[in-house]
Order: C-alpha cells, then sequence, then structure tokens
C-alpha cells in the first residue's frame, strides 16, 4: 500500500483487522511465513450465500458529510477513494432519499401511464420484465453534489467533496417503448415522474428528453434494484441531474406543460446574483476529481505515484484529461481507461515522482463538445455564490512536505 | 397502392418517428380508468389543474398547523428542522438568500400539491382535501399573501398571485465561454 486509509477507515480497519496490516506496513518482514489460511480449508460454498467484502474491507462505507437532522430526507456519498474502475457496487452507490427508503411488495407495484395519450395502461412489473430490454452504463450525479461554492473543511474528503456521483450498468425498459404502447397524443409536451415513496417525488420531464435516451430501470449492474436506488422500479435520465430519474416509479403522467413541482421550482433551481433562478437546468456538465492522492491520504516517502481519478459529463463523453501538481501553472495529458463512454465515469491516470516538496493537485476535464471543466473563479463569476446546485469547478487537493493531503478551503 | 393506404403509411411513420422506436404494440399492461387510478392521480399543476373540490379558511388552517405542522417548521413558519415557509421577501439577491414560498415559490397550488403528497412529514397523504386548502390558506396569509379572513378553494387557490411569479428562467448553459 502506497497511500494510508483515511483516519475513519482505519479505525475501522483496525476494528476489523485483528492486528491489521496499518501498523506493520512498511516495517522489516524478514523471511516469509506460511499463514494459517495456508494451512487449513477456508469457509465452504454459498456461506454466505450473497457474498459480501471481506471483513479487512469493512471501513469502506456510504455516510453522510455530517449527521442529518432529518435522517430520512438526506444523502450520503460514495467512498470514491476507496474504489477502482468505473462502475460503483451497488450496495455504495450514493443515496439522496426525500422521505426515507420504501419497503415496496413488486407484485404490488403497478407503473401507471395516463394524461395526454391515447390508451392509459398500469403495468405490473412482470410485464415491465417482458418488453424489450436495454442495458447500458452511465454515471448518475446529484445537482447537489460538490456544494463547495465557499469555504468547506479541510478534513473533508473526496466522498465529503464529490461523493453524490456513481455510475452504474442500468437495465431496464426505453421509456420510448412504453410511451409507444400508451400512444402519446401530438399535445403531450411534458411527463410528469412520480414516486411511491412517502415523499411521492414529481419532477417534470420534456417529451423530446423522454423519448431519447431514457430507461425504466428495474435492474443494477445485473440484479435488480437496490431498495436505495428505487426497487423495484425507477426512471434513469442519462447525463441529468440525479434527482430527475424519479425513484420508486408508480406513476407518468404526460402533459402539455411541466408541472411546477416543488421540486423543480422551490428546490433544484439555481440562484443567480440578480436574485432570478434558472429552472430545469437538466445537464451535469463536464467535471472530473482526483481520487488518489486525495484528502486524507498520507503519502510514506517520496517516489513514484499514480494519480487516479473520475472524469465525466453529461453531454458526452470525456475526449480529454489534464492534470496539475503546481496549482495549475502547468499542465499534463493524463491516460484515459477504455472504454471512454458517453454519459459514464471514465478512469484517468498519470505517473508522477513526489519530490518531497508540497503540491497542489488538480484535474480539468474536457468533453466531445469541446466545453473544457472550468476554474472555480470562472463559474463564480458566471453563476454567484447562491446558485448551490452544479457545481462542476475544477478542484484540488493540497498535499504538504509531510506527505499529508487535505481539502484545499 | 392506393391514396388512403398511402396516408395510413405515412401517418404509421410519422408515429415511429415520434416514438423513436418499432411501431408494433405488444399489448402489454391493462387499460384503467380515471376511477381506477384516482387515489394516485393527484397531482396539481402551477396553474392550478387538478385542483380538487373543497374549501379550507385561514382560521381553521391555523389550528391544523400548530396541530401537524410547527413542531418542524416553527410556531409561525420560521423554520426549524425542516424549512422555513414564511418570509425573506427582498433576500434573493443579497449574500444570504431566504427561500420561502413567500420569497420564492412561483405558483401558489404547489404549495397545495406538496402538502397534499408529502405532509404532514409523520403521516404524508393522511389530510383531506379541506384541510390542505386551510393549511396553504394560512401558509399564504403568514407571508402577507392572502387576507385573515381568507378561504381557499380550487378557483380562488389557482388566481392567487405569488409574489416571485416572475423570477425564474430558462437554463442558458454553457455559461462559462472557453478561454
Amino acid at each position: 500500500m502506497v497511500f494510508s486509509p483515511d483516519r475513519r477507515s482505519l479505525l475501522g480497519g483496525l476494528a476489523a483487522a485483528a492486528g491489521g496490516w496499518i501498523g506493520t506496513a512498511g516495517a522489516a518482514e524478514g523471511r516469509l511465513q506460511v499463514p494459517v489460511w495456508t494451512r487449513q480449508q477456508g469457509s465452504p460454498v454459498a456461506s454466505p450465500a450473497y457474498g459480501v467484502p471481506s471483513r479487512f474491507e469493512d471501513g469502506i462505507k456510504r455516510r453522510p458529510r455530517t449527521p442529518p437532522p432529518i435522517p430520512t430526507a438526506a444523502s450520503s456519498g460514495t467512498p470514491l477513494q476507496h474504489l477502482h474502475g468505473i462502475i460503483t457496487p451497488a450496495g455504495l452507490h450514493y443515496e439522496r432519499h426525500h422521505a426515507g427508503v420504501p419497503d415496496i411488495d413488486p407484485d404490488q407495484h403497478r407503473l401507471v401511464v395516463h394524461g395526454l395519450v391515447e390508451r392509459p395502461l398500469a403495468f405490473t412489473m412482470d410485464d415491465l420484465l417482458r418488453f424489450p430490454s436495454v442495458s447500458r452504463i452511465h454515471f448518475m450525479e446529484c445537482s447537489g453534489n460538490t456544494s463547495t461554492w465557499g469555504g468547506g473543511n479541510p478534513k473533508w474528503t473526496v466522498q465529503d467533496t464529490h461523493g453524490l456521483i456513481s455510475c452504474s450498468e442500468w437495465t431496464g425498459v426505453p421509456l420510448a417503448t412504453v410511451l409507444q404502447e400508451v400512444g402519446v397524443k401530438p399535445e403531450g409536451r411534458w411527463i410528469l415522474a412520480e414516486g411511491a415513496d412517502a415523499a411521492a417525488m414529481t419532477r417534470s420531464v420534456p417529451i423530446e428528453i423522454a423519448l431519447d435516451d431514457a430507461i425504466l430501470a428495474y435492474a443494477q449492474n445485473g440484479e435488480r434494484l437496490r431498495p436505495e436506488q428505487g426497487y423495484p422500479l425507477r426512471l434513469f435520465l442519462p447525463g441529468l441531474e440525479g434527482n430527475l430519474s424519479v425513484k420508486w416509479l408508480r406513476r407518468l403522467k404526460v402533459g402539455d406543460k411541466p408541472f411546477q413541482s416543488r421540486e423543480e421550482t422551490s428546490k433544484y433551481t439555481d440562484l443567480m446574483p440578480d436574485g432570478t433562478a434558472r429552472q430545469f437546468t437538466f445537464t451535469m456538465e463536464a467535471k472530473s476529481v482526483i481520487t488518489q492522492p486525495s484528502s486524507g491520504h498520507q503519502l510514506r516517502e517520496r517516489g513514484l505515484y499514480e494519480i487516479r481519478g473520475l472524469a465525466w459529463s453529461g453531454r458526452g463523453s470525456i475526449s480529454k484529461v489534464e492534470v496539475s501538481t503546481d496549482g495549475g501553472q502547468t499542465w499534463r495529458e493524463a491516460e484515459l481507461q477504455q472504454p471512454v463512454l458517453s454519459k459514464c465515469l471514465t478512469r484517468f491516470r498519470l505517473p508522477w515522482q513526489w519530490d518531497g516538496g508540497p503540491a497542489l493537485l488538480q484535474s480539468r476535464a474536457t468533453d466531445s463538445t469541446g466545453y473544457l471543466q472550468p476554474t472555480k473563479e470562472q463559474l463564480i463569476r458566471a453563476r454567484g455564490l447562491n446558485s448551490n446546485y452544479h457545481f462542476n469547478a475544477v478542484y484540488g487537493w493540497q498535499l504538504n512536505a509531510e506527505g499529508a493531503v487535505t481539502h484545499v478551503v | 397502392m392506393s391514396f388512403r393506404s398511402i396516408a395510413a403509411a405515412a401517418a404509421l411513420i410519422v408515429v415511429c418517428s415520434v416514438a423513436g422506436v418499432a411501431a408494433e404494440r405488444t399489448n402489454l399492461g391493462r387499460a384503467v380508468t380515471a376511477d381506477e387510478i384516482a387515489a394516485w392521480n393527484i397531482d396539481v399543476s402551477g396553474d392550478g389543474a387538478g385542483l380538487p373540490a373543497g374549501r379550507g379558511s385561514v382560521a381553521e388552517g391555523r389550528a391544523l398547523f400548530a396541530e401537524a405542522c410547527a413542531a418542524c417548521h416553527g410556531d409561525k413558519g420560521q423554520g426549524g428542522a425542516a424549512d422555513a415557509l414564511v418570509g425573506g421577501r427582498g433576500t434573493l439577491a443579497t449574500a444570504k438568500p431566504v427561500k420561502t414560498i413567500g420569497s420564492f415559490w412561483p405558483y401558489a397550488p404547489t404549495v397545495f400539491d406538496y402538502v397534499n403528497r408529502a405532509m404532514p412529514f409523520n403521516a404524508p397523504q393522511s389530510l383531506t382535501p379541506d384541510q390542505v386548502y386551510a393549511v396553504t390558506a394560512y401558509l399564504l396569509f403568514l407571508n402577507g399573501i392572502v387576507s385573515e379572513d381568507t378561504t381557499l378553494d380550487a378557483a380562488s387557490l389557482a388566481k392567487v398571485e405569488m409574489p416571485n411569479r416572475n423570477g425564474f428562467t430558462r437554463d442558458p448553459r454553457p455559461d462559462v465561454p472557453p478561454k
């Protein structure tokens, strides 16, 4: 291990590891011993029948940045600093609930599609599973991710600052297929999506988006959705702010204009310096962040490190990621791990020799439209400080001469 | 091919192109009537479409608010564990904007819609239409938008003009020009 885990997982690791590797890492090892696990049989098959991570990985969890005053109307972030590749394990996918996670019996669940349609229909989950299906790998990001337009805490990790993004393979029915089945009337322009949770969460979606790449998703990473991700059915709108992808989806109503729900007026609108607010700001613009080394990590010694991170864009694919270790004075192009997919996390990496001095580590992404991830100063100049949502600026981690990495406040 | 069948084929192509998928229907799903889905068909639009029959007064709303809402939102809607619902007028363009029903919400019927579907937090969808009208009237009164003797129903709620009705714009992004 080149990086120490953050303090939280260090404590978790110590608790779980019965003596653990943290204290011995880097110590003189001497002759290799044959450990106990090589000298006896391991656990039998199907124990447990549904596999879980090693007990030594016990510290890797979702968690809220701060204890939420109302735990059912809150969010928890993905531990990006501990993950690899581009797929987020379903159990670590970030959460944002408005009224907790409902416990829905799929046999009793229905999707009603009505409004300005020729044939109002109700579908069972069995009906939806019979439709021709599609699977695609896409990120999902909360529009409130990285809501750090000013300030913050030096101890915040990338989980705290960027954890409201995850990436999965989503499987379901193209929404266009189901709309074909009900027959949208020509005057149908917007669709209200409504959840079956205790918030009966609603958002309006333009018909163009619904007919484009929207999915009625019932599976994630090969298994049925987790309850936290909308079991048994959610809307999934690639590249757009996460709250549009209504979970526990029970109803779609076609109308001729937006419905102006609370979640698209009072919330999820972006306040500008002049006091007006931008509404229906759907797209998650190009963004990137270094996940390793990142805040909370400790470099043990000078020498070779691989700077690793994630980039994504709701407008298409990532075409370039550049990394700076001198606070943006010079930039080097990082290698992109294939496959580079549209509206999907892209892993980037760049080998780097740490000379033992302070360094400000930053990344910036360019997407397939040519859009370059802006600086924080550019973003604030365009939108002021009250916008709350859709912060996608270049982000930095401060490395000091002792090898400690912190969040730049 | 007759003109009639050409026209039919053309219509079919239009349907295909609108939906972006093959025109063939699966016949999955069950036809539903308005009556069957009434318990779920609860959305109220910003213009008031969908508001049910019923009525409620500021006075009735005051009593209900004290009982069902004040614990989280404060006795005068000033906020607590949950959002402030009152005040904030004139703050949206300042360094500390306060976004409430009175200062920020563009449509009064949205208050009905949200309370009706999601409140009170510990017992959502438990209020009658009369009760939701009453709470909505009280919240609008607390914000100085309706008078204390107001009773609201579908027609009158749809006519309430909110202070920030014209405060919203469409998404102009990308808004940061490349260097």
